[in-house]
């Protein structure tokens, strides 16, 4: 289990690296795929099943699909892609996320380790997280349902105003 | 566990075995059934020693020929993901098959297995993870190509299997309310029940086609769709797109196009036969034998006689929703791009929503 927790883990780390470093739109966002794949894996050695395959469905399967397809519509050309120049934004932010890893690195080695509990048969089937999402978190489901109602609604009337 | 490892071989190989072979010899079944039904004579020819067996050799012909073929990768051409494309399209559809129960439980000196590879609870929604998957594998064709032709081809498939992988995914919503379950073993178990009106026992066995009409209906027509053949292939529309996204490919990559296709039919009749037909149930054959309608004699039969009756029941499904594919495959004309996407969203979505809440109330009223 430990082995395929480092297999996935740094195929999620090195393929979300290769995503940022490369130019070609199109291979950076199947490398973003490989990224979620690698991630839905995790989740199975977490036993979250149905997190897992959710993840595969909507993230890996729906939304990147949607991303290639308007890549594909807008064919950007070579010229387009070339690198604008570094400017002063650029290098803070890179200075930012490194300061942010060796935060983290220093946290995560004075924290000791937590010998993990056996977990339920039951849990991350479907059935158990539904019944969590309809009782114990059924206002924020209701919020977030909303919310992407209210986004679809936003989206078509965007669409529909280009169209008339 | 050397028992349990035997077994998972053992069923591991009997899928590898049985879909791949499928796919291969659907080939000919496809040429030959168009052939029959305009009046053609159709693929007679590869004889191995004068033996032509009505033209059954024409799989493995097409194979040695597609190997032996130079693979040609057009000039500007991505090259690895001209070469990826066929892989990502032909895996996930061989993958998908790992959830499907090909039969009930088999019972060999004293040790017991469910005939699928991985008894998943999450079943169903796996299938549809997985297969989402090859859409990557038809789009980075059309993309890769460095083609007109292969890029709308790669367009119009992404944006049809988007759209229809919702459509699939609602109209089976009805299902899992019926049968109380993702896992496809226990939707298939769950058919072997009877209907009871008003505590008298039908002896109708509750299969989805009869608790779920509308819905295999409508997950029918989204499947074909969603395995782009006619009457729904637009993306790789002969007469516009010369062969669409897989234009740019020869050899043993174009067939494997070919294959994920044959591939995609097979898991399609397989997922339709557990559903609604009631994957390997026989009705009235209980695992301690037949039962009698209306009476309570039971006829004994052996319990692997009963397992192998299952594997062969769910076979007989499969290769009859095949058939109904390829008829439907050479009987309709090609929709138009505009009448696909009316179908889909305008028509098979509201009645899958509509058979979603009139499933609720009935499930609600028989629960009271």
């Amino acid at each position: 289990m430990q082995q395929l927790f480092y297999v996935f883990g740094s195929l999620a780390v090195a393929s979300g690296l290769l995503m940022v470093l490369q130019r070609n739109p199109i291979t950076a966002a199947m490398n973003l795929v490989v990224t979620m794949f690698s991630l839905a894996a995790l989740f199975v050695l977490l036993s979250a099943h149905f997190i897992a395959v959710i993840q595969l469905l909507v993230y890996a399967g729906a939304i990147m699909v949607l991303f290639i397809f308007v890549i594909m519509l807008l064919n950007l050309q070579d010229d387009e892609l070339r690198p604008r120049g570094r400017n002063f934004i650029h290098l803070v932010s890179v200075a930012v996320v490194l300061f942010a890893m060796a935060q983290l690195w220093q946290l995560l080695s004075r924290t000791p380790a937590i010998p993990l509990a056996p977990v339920d048969e039951a849990y991350g089937t479907t059935g158990e997280m539904g019944m969590l999402l309809f009782s114990d978190y059924l206002f924020p489901f209701e919020i977030v349902s909303i919310l992407i109602l209210a986004a679809i609604v936003g989206a078509v009337v965007l669409a529909k105003r280009r169209l008339d | 566990m050397p028992a349990e490892a035997i077994f998972m071989a053992g069923k591991i190989g009997f899928v590898f075995f049985l879909v791949l072979n499928l796919a291969g010899v659907l080939g000919w079944v496809e040429r030959k059934q168009s052939a029959l039904m305009q009046d053609r004579i159709g693929a007679n020819r590869a004889p191995i020693f004068g033996i032509t067996a009505i033209g059954l050799f024409h799989p493995l012909a097409d194979a040695i020929k597609a190997f032996t073929k130079e693979d040609f990768i057009p000039a500007r051409a991505h090259k690895l993901f001209h070469t990826l494309a066929p892989f990502i399209a032909l895996v996930p559809a061989l993958t998908a098959f790992a959830v499907i129960p090909f039969g009930d439980t088999l019972t060999i000196g004293g040790e017991t297995t469910q005939l699928v590879v991985a008894d998943l609870d999450v079943g169903v929604l796996f299938v549809f993870a997985i297969m989402s998957l090859a859409t990557f594998g038809v789009v980075l064709a059309g993309w890769s190509s460095y083609n007109n032709y292969s890029m709308l081809g790669g367009l119009r498939a992404s944006a049809q299997m988007l759209s229809y992988e919702i459509v699939m995914g609602l109209t089976l919503v009805g299902v899992f309310m019926v049968y109380g379950s993702l896992q496809l073993t226990e939707i298939a178990r769950a058919q072997g029940e009877y209907f009871v009106f008003g505590g008298v026992n039908t002896w109708i066995p509750k299969w989805g086609i009869l608790t779920q009409p509308l819905a295999f209906f409508l997950f029918l027509t989204a499947a074909v769709a969603e395995s782009k053949r006619l009457p729904f292939d637009v993306a790789e529309a002969e007469s516009e797109l010369v062969a669409g996204y897989f234009t740019e490919y020869s050899g043993m990559k174009f067939l494997m196009f070919w294959m994920a296709e044959f591939v995609e039919i097979v898991v399609i009749s397989a997922l339709v036969a557990t559903l609604f037909l009631g994957g390997w149930q026989i009705p009235w054959l209980h695992p301690d034998g037949l039962h009698v309608p209306f009476t309570a004699i039971v006829v004994g039969l052996p319990s692997l006689v009963v397992s192998m009756m299952g594997v062969g029941a769910f076979l007989m499904k499969v290769f009859v929703l095949i058939w109904l594919q390829m008829t439907i495959r050479w009987t309709l004309p090609r929709f138009r791009y505009d009448q696909i996407m009316r179908l889909g969203w305008k028509m098979i979505l509201p009645l899958a929503l509509v058979n979603v809440v009139l499933t609720g109330f009935v499930v609600l009223l028989l629960n009271r």
